[in-house]
């Protein structure tokens, strides 16, 4: 690819099902400021019209196209071909079953989210909410539901604890829930237990990767871990507050 | 022979899940039916999250002198009055309750110092009256409105493409489709069908709309025997992308006008304080898309044929903390730092006001049993849409869709849909894989983009609009021929197939009604028909299927009573 | 409820490896100076209990300063288990040594060693030992205490037989006393409880502007912890080295 963007690039795309499958390669023809998904739709028009791949706005909006580029974790959408050199590698998220070439069946994050109690509110609206006391939720309430955290947590990924813990995409709307001034449901017996942020040992990948920068880490998942370890691993506050009988 | 296929038998099918669908399933499962939730992609995907500058909402939380009147006014000066001044009234009445509710199940808007929900000026909006999550507002309406179904346990039919509405006699009695996953066949018998399918931007070549908007809901209500009104409406964003060519298109929120971003030409001239002195930047998207056309067509254009959009007088930590994914979006995608330099933007597709004709009350279109809400129903927009007030349309008249719909079901029994029907879609769905030596539905589908995007623009001719017409029928002969190739898992090319076909539908529904509008009026610009003809004011055109053939035939606009009427005449 | 997948992700279908450049580059960087780090602190604390103390200079393993009559061992041990228990379970650590020394991811989407069993054996922090880390907060309030007594000898550090001086040593203690408060108080737990905890801060302003200093500095605790680990082994080397006669001070006044 010369300098104003014009030339052409060389994918190597996965190709594949369930049963098997492998990375064939494919020329397309750039335009400056074109992303890996422009090409991908190239070789749909122009040389093989099945290869699937999802997408939604080409935005970095709605969080479809997900999938891993030269290995790493990414939106099709915003990963530019002028980043790249040599051939670049688009394969499927690996943490997913795999339906067909770069699609997978992401079912597992709407199953878990089911389980999540949702907004309970403290008072009838309108609210008067400050700005301040909201912040933060908005932060996590930035997610676009691209799944990229949830596939490269190596919980996840690696360790397969798929029934053990909900992932990072859940710890970020569980604090969201949490952290929301009139919400007056506690889950942190539900972190705890069957959502399993202990299974975080807070390696950080979901937060390097985030395509909205959400601090997964650090402002979701370890205030959670804080928050249940106020109510099972703080014997002093459970303490002081059977002398002042606060709660 | 009949291959298998699942039945999903609904009280109420829901077609989409952006904001208008997920509210009217709320609506509907509230009212007590049973509902099934229909998505052409995952849950939460839907074009809605692209939504940006916020929901148009008298709340008066900034400015008090706001209200429902003055909303009102609004809308149907924005619309050039060719709006079903019924819905307006409706729309400006209903809003601030349906934004209270979505805070109620969760939503977590932007705040005034008070506490209250904060609200931003945007384009032909007397008063500021969009609530707003920074520059991600869409987002924000349908994760909520997404928690909510999932709270409610609506059944949700997620990557479904459907095909086809069957019909029993004078009423709807069910869809058709395909898991897009497995291409697994799958029949939704149901009482009552809400569209709510969105708009069809991809008819364009450069939209800010994502692909499912092929308008499929429209094509498909239009073939079952429903009408589609003012399909020559379709809007034009002033601000879309420019440069580079990949990313040409993409949408540049409104909001950075709202937040005192500033139009220039290459001479740095302000035209805009030429063209509307008063309101400027924002004046409404129909007039300012044409004034940053004309700029370029007159050689005041920027270096690639655009103008520029600058916000950086408001200094880095105020554009990052209220426009953080446009500073993102043109960091990442242009190279470009918008707290140090200028945008370069020209007007993208953004919009359809056109779409299935509907009741103001109910959302019913007029075949029995199907309604419509949210881009693919037409009456509220009129002529041009104001930026914000397509989020509230989509609550306001998703739950009025869903509620009506609900009870459309309770007092009826079920239709039929005849087993034959079924046996011939099926055979009609499959069929492009049995042809040998088809057409290729990615090149039918960018040469439709190209005639589009050259004859149907922003200023309209008839010579022009002709040689659209022509190509898109052209196509449509093509188009009966689509060639798929493969499996029916997830296979792009086969679901491209319909797409196209549905996007041709469209197409011609708005050239013919284009030709036939002989005027300007809103997003409807005429060169050889410069100004707006009273005649046609008072007059919707409708697109009818008459023996397989598109007829266009015009409706009056009944008269506004006089209290409605009185305001909008104060103040213009 | 049953979630679809209970087990045994995902592909069948090995994935061609992967091309992320040197992504073994830093866990390698962390082993070799946590490790000689390590090495240094127990050499300091257990091996070579003299030396650490030079005048009115004090090293900063060992204080305070505690002499016991009957304890045969390094006064250090009694106290340095603290600080180095607080590292252990801090939040920042975990992610450096998990992915350094347990190879727990070694890297982001990189795949990690062992059998499918061993990788489905994976507990996190959820059962013994690992989730006594847990306990991070109560090793907090004793790094504090030690932080508090490390300031007063920083402020010894510049009295000089009873007058006010300056020397290079007073200027080692007191950049390592900021640091290691830095290190302290940009501490996730410490965070919490001053204010993460809470859920409206408008309703407790005071605490809500702590959160926000605490958050302020929040995201560079790692770098914290790594130029506070340096500027402890720097000063109980610059102790010990003026003990020794190695060096002298350079006084200023």
């Amino acid at each position: 690819m010369n300098e104003s963007g014009q030339g052409s690039a060389t994918l190597r795309v996965f190709r594949g099902d369930a049963t098997g499958g492998e990375g064939r390669e494919y020329r397309v023809e750039t335009l400056p400021g074109m992303v890996v998904l422009d090409a991908l739709h190239q070789i749909q028009a122009e040389q093989d019209q099945t290869l699937a791949v999802r997408w939604n706005c080409k935005a970095a909006r709605c969080g479809s196209c997900s999938a891993e580029v030269n290995g790493r974790p990414r939106l099709l959408c915003k990963a530019r071909l002028d980043e790249f050199v040599g051939t670049i590698d688009v394969q499927p998220m690996k943490t997913f079953p795999l339906i067909k070439d770069l699609v997978t069946d992401v079912s597992f994050n709407y199953e878990v989210n089911k389980r999540i109690q949702p907004f309970t509110p403290r008072e009838p609206g309108p609210f008067r909410i400050m700005q301040e006391d909201v912040d933060r939720v908005q932060e996590f309430r930035k997610c676009i539901e691209c799944f990229l955290c949830q596939d490269v947590c190596h919980v996840l990924r690696e360790h397969g604890q798929y029934s053990a813990y909900f992932g990072p995409r859940y710890m970020v709307r569980m604090a969201a829930l949490e952290m929301h001034p009139l919400d007056m449901a506690d889950r942190r017996e539900q972190l705890h237990g069957d959502a399993g942020v202990q299974y975080c040992n807070i390696t950080k990948c979901c937060e390097e990767l985030c395509p909205e920068h959400i601090h997964i880490t650090d402002n979701a998942i370890i205030p959670l871990k804080e928050r249940v370890a106020d109510v099972r691993w703080d014997p002093l506050r459970w303490a002081i507050q059977r002398v002042t009988g606060k709660s | 022979m009949i291959e298998p296929f699942e039945t999903r038998p609904h009280d109420v099918l829901v077609l989409g899940a952006g904001g208008a669908g997920l509210r009217a399933a709320i609506a509907a499962k509230d009212a007590g039916a049973d509902v099934g939730l229909v998505c052409k992609s995952l849950l939460g995907k839907a074009h809605t999250v692209m939504a940006e500058g916020g929901i148009a909402s008298s709340l008066a939380n900034v400015d008090p002198q706001d209200g429902w009147q003055v909303h009102f006014a609004d809308t149907m000066r924005g619309g050039k009055n060719l709006n079903n001044w019924h819905m307006v009234e409706l729309f400006a009445k209903e809003a601030p309750e349906r934004v209270y509710e979505l805070e109620y199940w969760g939503a977590v808007f932007d705040r005034t110092p008070e506490g209250k929900i904060m609200q931003r000026a945007f384009g032909g909006h007397t008063y500021r009256r969009l609530c707003h999550v920074g520059d991600r507002t869409g987002l924000e309406l349908i994760r909520t409105l997404q928690e909510r179904v999932v709270a409610l346990g609506i059944p949700v039919y997620m990557e479904v493409t459907a095909t086809t509405l069957f019909t029993d006699g004078d009423r709807v009695a069910g869809a058709f489709g395909y898991f897009r996953k497995d291409g697994r066949f799958v029949l939704f018998p149901a009482k009552a069908i809400v569209l709510a399918t969105g708009g069809w931007g991809k008819l364009y070549k450069y939209t800010s709309m994502s692909w499912e908007s092929t308008g499929d809901g429209a094509a498909l209500a239009y073939r079952a025997g429903a009408l589609l009104q003012d399909m020559e409406m379709v809007q034009f964003h002033p601000t879309g992308m420019l440069w580079p060519p990949g990313v040409r298109g993409l949408l540049v929120t409104e909001g950075v006008r709202g937040e005192g971003g500033i139009l220039k030409n290459s001479k740095g001239e302000r035209f805009m304080e030429r063209i509307d002195p008063v309101r400027k930047d924002l004046a409404t998207r129909d007039v300012v898309a044409r004034a940053i056309a004309t700029e370029v067509a007159e050689g005041r254009g920027s270096p690639h044929g655009g103008v520029f959009l600058d916000i950086s007088h408001r200094g880095a930590d105020f554009i990052k903390r209220k426009l953080p994914n446009m500073y993102d979006q043109f960091e990442s995608l242009a190279n470009v730092d918008i707290t140090k330099e200028p945008m370069e933007v020209y007007p993208t597709n953004h919009y359809t006001m056109g779409g299935v004709r509907v009741d103001a009350e109910t959302g019913s279109s007029t075949l029995d049993g199907l309604f419509a809400a949210g881009e693919v129903a037409c009456g509220l927009h009129g002529a041009n849409r104001l930026g914000g007030n397509s989020l509230s349309d989509l609550l306001v008249f998703g739950k009025r869709a869903g509620d009506a719909a609900a009870s459309f079901a309770k007092q009826r029994a079920a239709a039929t849909v005849p087993e034959a029907a079924v046996a011939d879609e099926q055979r009609r769905v499959c069929e492009p894989f049995s042809r040998e030596d088809g057409e290729n539905p990615f090149t039918l589908h960018r040469e439709l983009q190209e005639t589009m995007q050259q004859n149907v623009g922003i200023f309209r001719v008839e010579s022009e609009l002709r040689t659209a017409l022509n190509d898109i029928l052209t196509l449509q002969r093509r188009a009966k021929n689509v060639r798929a190739s493969g499996s029916q898992i997830y296979n792009p090319g086969w679901h491209a197939c319909f797409d196209v076909q549905n996007m041709l539908t469209l197409a011609e529904a708005i050239v013919r009604s284009a030709i036939e509008r002989k005027e300007s009026r809103g997003g409807h610009w005429r060169t050889d028909y410069p100004k707006p003809d009273p005649e046609y004011g008072g007059k919707n055109l409708v697109a009818t299927r008459k023996d397989g053939a598109m007829r266009i035939s015009t409706l009056p606009i009944p008269r506004m009573p006089t209290e409605l009427a009185a305001l909008v005449v104060e103040k213009t | 409820m049953a979630v679809q997948h209970t087990s045994a992700p995902a592909h069948s279908v090995a994935q061609a490896p992967i091309a992320q450049p040197l992504w073994w580059l830093q866990p390698l960087t962390v082993v070799a100076v946590l490790g000689g780090f390590s090495g240094y602190a127990f050499w300091s604390v257990v091996v070579a209990p003299s030396g650490y103390e030079f005048g009115n200079y004090l090293s900063p393993f060992y204080s305070p300063l505690i002499q016991l009559g009957f304890w045969p061992f390094s006064p250090a041990i009694l106290i340095a288990g603290f600080p180095l228990l607080f590292r252990a379970t801090c939040y920042y650590y975990r992610k450096a040594y998990y992915r350094s020394f347990f190879w727990d991811p070694p890297s982001c989407a990189i795949a990690e060693l062992g059998s499918a069993k061993s990788k489905a054996a994976y507990r996190g922090e959820s059962r013994f030992p690992l989730v006594l880390l847990n306990f991070h907060r109560f090793f907090l309030y004793a790094a504090l205490v030690v932080v508090a007594f490390l300031w007063v000898d920083a402020a010894r550090g510049f009295i000089f037989d009873g007058r006010l001086g300056l020397g290079l040593g007073s200027i080692v203690l007191l950049v390592n006393v900021v640091l290691l408060t830095a290190y302290t108080f940009s501490c996730h737990s410490l965070r919490h409880l001053v204010g993460g905890g809470l859920d409206c801060f408008s309703c407790s302003r005071a605490r809500y502007s702590f959160w926000q200093m605490l958050s302020r500095i929040n995201p560079n605790h790692g770098m914290f912890a790594w130029f506070s680990l340096f500027s402890v082994v720097a000063a109980d080397l610059y102790v010990r080295l003026l003990s020794a006669g190695i060096l002298t001070d350079l006084r200023f006044f």
